[in-house]
């Protein structure tokens, strides 16, 4: 991690017609930082993320990226994209075009890169996730755990300096969540700046240099994980983590 | 003796008679089927606007053309319009129009349908990667749009074939009526022509439509 502020967010407030869904939040990501958002459902993780790449437009607050303000109109957002990466929950792949395609699309077209340099890129990323033999199925071929594998590349082949992945191991089955998991550890320890929404705490705890933990809307808790999962300081963050464990009720 | 009515088909110019009232037939669902595709695009993209006046003006015209039969539409162009207004539409013309009035309402429906089944998703993650508006439409949306459509409109297109030997209701001579006219000039000489005709114009029809319907299902299949 360097001191480098790369994603600054301050008084940031998204409402949805009367509903306040975002509601003040201040937060900065440094360059090389992993950051994991927690919080119950509905607490507005989604639309955090959203909002950091402009899939969402604030209703008040900035959000800045290298100090540029990511907004949500014309050119200069399509170009700040380009250097934000998001995976989505339900790994959209574009299902007409295969693999490599996929992979390829965005950075051709959009980057305007020449086809070779790309496709080499993207030879070296599907190696390196064991995905290199399914480069010309499509996506209706693959399991989920391979999708959301193909979409992590998609992102990654655009070089972005931020990573954002949203509950991307949700709609996995359990088996395949490791796999995918993995991939994201690995990405963290070649120093990807990322910022990640998860319900997978034991992953949560490996992978982040900080928690926040966000409840209405507001960030409830902004800590190191060993001390947010051994000792939440607000009762809401007890609360929730209390969700996550079983006591043994017999013979106590 | 009565001869067999297969013999009638070869009899002075039957055969090409049969031949030119298909024409008449396929001329005219051609020209509304080529009409209503690129018009049928663009209302189908009306559909989808937000805009509360565009989507019930196409409803109210999607509704008002689906509920009523062809024929009365037909026969509304071809003797209405000519009471209401003095215009004399020729059959051909009261036809072409019918038939694209028709084909533009179902095509845009399709259409329609189409574009709302691409899920929000795509959209999402196009522009997560830095896509503009016009190259997530053009990269993502379109293209998926199309492949559900291909199939679709190749089975109007088949729909609309047959649809138009409504037209002989209107005195248009199409293939069924020669098909009538050489039965009723044969009456006596060869009564079994009228089973040797309409054999040949099932026939006729099934030779139009067969390989159209063969590569809906060829598309269907290569795009999943």
């Amino acid at each position: 991690m360097e001191d480098k502020i790369l994603l600054e967010i301050s008084g940031l407030v998204k409402r949805f017609g009367s509903e306040t869904v975002l509601n003040g939040i201040d937060l900065s990501v440094h360059k090389g930082e992993v950051v994991v958002v927690l919080g119950p459902s509905g607490c507005g993780k989604s639309t955090l993320l959203r909002c950091m790449n402009g899939l969402e437009p604030p209703t008040d607050g900035t959000v800045l990226l290298d100090g540029k303000a990511v907004t949500a109109d014309g050119k200069k957002i399509t170009e700040l994209r380009q250097k934000i990466g998001m995976v989505f929950q339900s790994y959209d792949l574009f299902p007409h075009k295969s693999i490599m395609d996929n992979i390829t699309l965005a950075p051709i077209k959009v980057q305007k890169r020449p086809k070779r340099e790309v496709e080499q890129d993207a030879q070296r990323l599907l190696k390196r996730v064991g995905l290199w033999e399914k480069r010309k199925a499509y996506p209706r071929e693959l399991s989920g755990g391979q999708k959301q594998r193909a979409a992590i590349i998609r992102a990654l082949c655009m070089n972005p300096e931020l990573m954002l992945f949203d509950e991307v191991t949700a709609a996995l089955d359990p088996e395949m969540v490791k796999e995918v998991l993995d991939v994201i550890l690995e990405l963290a320890e070649s120093g990807m700046t990322m910022v990640i929404v998860t319900h997978e705490m034991q992953f949560a705890r490996a992978v982040a240099d900080r928690i926040i933990f966000l409840d209405n809307g507001k960030i409830v808790e902004n800590s190191k994980p060993d001390e947010f999962f051994t000792n939440p300081k607000s009762q809401r963050a007890k609360d929730f983590l209390k969700t996550f464990s079983f006591e043994k009720r017999k013979n106590s | 003796m009565q001869g067999s009515g297969i013999s009638v088909l070869f009899m002075g110019k039957n055969l090409l008679r049969l031949l030119g009232g298909l024409w008449v037939t396929l001329r005219i669902s051609l020209i509304a089927v080529l009409l209503s595709i690129p018009l049928g695009l663009l209302f189908g993209m009306l559909m989808t606007l937000k805009s509360p006046v565009s989507r019930i003006v196409s409803r109210v015209y999607l509704e008002f053309i689906r509920i009523m039969p062809q024929l009365v539409l037909l026969f509304i162009a071809y003797f209405g319009v000519t009471r209401a207004f003095g215009w004399n539409l020729s059959g051909d013309t009261s036809a072409i129009i019918v038939f694209t009035l028709w084909g533009t309402a179902e095509m845009g429906d399709l259409v329609r349908s189409a574009l709302i089944s691409i899920p929000k998703h795509q959209y999402d993650s196009a522009m997560a990667l830095g896509m503009s508006r016009v190259q997530t439409f053009g990269y993502v949306v379109v293209p998926q749009t199309m492949r559900r459509l291909i199939p679709l409109t190749i089975n109007l297109t088949t729909r609309m074939i047959k649809t138009t030997s409504l037209v002989v209701l209107i005195g248009m001579t199409e293939v069924l009526k020669v098909g009538k006219q050489i039965i009723d000039a044969n009456r006596f000489d060869y009564p079994t022509a009228a089973l040797w005709v309409y054999g040949v114009i099932f026939l006729l029809y099934f030779l139009a439509c067969f390989p159209i319907s063969m590569l809906a299902r060829k598309l269907e299949k290569r795009w999943r």
